[in-house]
């Protein structure tokens, strides 16, 4: 099956790479989820949460006040303001 | 002549407290630019992402965006120079103030009216002494540059961009700042960093770029990306430039060191030629006195 190649980025560092199976995100319009094969999407995220299911292990949640995303054949990239990751849920 | 003999000793002995102090700031620079690498490195995943965001949505024939709009005939122009704090670094603030000077002289003869923004003490400096206007400056942390500093230039920056010329608005803003190529070389730069030149070079063989989907629309998602690019371009900007500062002030302090050291070698050949002299001239007189009362 095809996963998602997510890399999630904050100003001054990397947060988190790896292959995820979904991603979910909060913008302006509402919650977006991500599966593999999504059309190239490119949305500005809100103050929310960004939730991340990884390949392996539980998943991820990162508060983010900001930032987009862009999706293109499977490669999600995440540019957040400010990401704080907490491993949970 | 013993008088020459002290003057001797206390120039070796500055001169060598002198090489203590560009040792130690030899070694403080250099084990700070490692560091500063590591920073502008951390920045680079960031900048790499928004500016491929940047240029999707620029190449996009339709949206029409402040901007990205080009002014055929520019009135205004906002130049951003990017200089240290503090001095003991060489060249470097000198060579980007030149830079400066040579686009703002470039750019006053196309008739645009120039607005400098400056960051770093050098800069005010520069500018205070020559009683110029200016109409930012930032300083206190070239050497350590924070994220927020650059948000605050970039603000100022976009919000002055923003603003229509007939208020006092600009049409163009250049950024003038130190590319760091490797540690021997840093290289002082001029940026125009709006209106967008679309497009960066890299993906000439990435070829096209996919059509995205917008959410909610263009218009929002370039409204927003497009202070963070400034922002993002700014801050690795700086922290090029803070890389860029600490590897010629390493050099500026070897340099130092090693004339400091070449100072010791010939104060200290002097000292003894004067010591030398100085007991011949005593075994001259002992012998001529010696002489005189044998005879």
């Amino acid at each position: 099956m095809a996963v998602l190649d997510v890399q999630v980025v904050a100003t001054d560092h990397a947060v988190w790479t790896g292959e995820a199976k979904s991603i979910r995100g909060r913008t302006k319009e509402g919650d977006i989820g991500i599966l593999p094969g999504h059309t190239p999407v490119l949305a500005v995220l809100v103050e929310g949460e960004l939730v991340i299911e990884p390949v392996e292990g539980p998943a991820l949640t990162a508060t983010v006040s900001g930032g987009f995303f862009s999706v293109d054949s499977d490669k999600v990239t995440v540019v957040a303001d400010d990401a704080d990751l907490t491993n949970g849920t | 002549m013993g008088a020459q003999i002290r003057v001797y000793r206390q120039k070796i002995a500055s001169t060598s407290s002198m090489k203590k102090i560009f040792k130690a700031m030899e070694l403080i620079a250099t084990s700070r630019v490692g560091k500063a690498r590591v920073r502008a490195q951390g920045a680079t995943p960031y900048a790499e992402a928004i500016t491929r965001a940047v240029s999707a949505v620029a190449s996009h024939q339709e949206v029409e965006h402040v901007l990205t709009d080009q002014v055929t005939e520019p009135k205004r122009a906002a130049v951003l120079i990017m200089t240290s704090d503090r001095g003991l670094a060489g060249a470097y603030s000198v060579n980007a103030l030149k830079h400066s000077e040579s686009l703002v002289a470039r750019l006053q003869g196309q008739g645009v009216e120039v607005r400098p923004y400056l960051y770093g003490r050098k800069a005010k400096a520069f500018y205070d002494f020559r009683s110029r206007e200016y109409d930012g400056v930032w300083t206190g942390s070239t050497e350590s540059p924070d994220s927020d500093q650059a948000r605050d230039i970039a603000q100022k920056l976009v919000d002055r961009f923003v603003q229509p010329v007939d208020e006092g608005g600009v049409d163009e803003l250049y950024l003038v700042y130190t590319q760091f190529k490797s540690m021997m070389t840093q290289e002082p730069t001029v940026r125009r960093l709006l209106p967008l030149s679309v497009v960066e070079d890299e993906d000439s063989e990435a070829g096209q770029l996919p059509l995205y989907e917008f959410e909610p629309s263009a218009e929002e998602v370039l409204d927003a990306l497009l202070p963070r690019y400034i922002e993002s371009r700014i801050f690795t900007a700086t922290l090029e430039a803070s890389a860029s500062e600490l590897a010629s002030r390493q050099k500026a302090m070897k340099s130092a060191a090693d004339n400091a050291d070449e100072l010791i070698r010939e104060y200290t050949l002097l000292r003894n030629n004067a010591r030398q002299a100085e007991i011949t001239q005593e075994l001259t007189e002992l012998i001529a006195g010696a002489d005189a009362l044998a005879s």
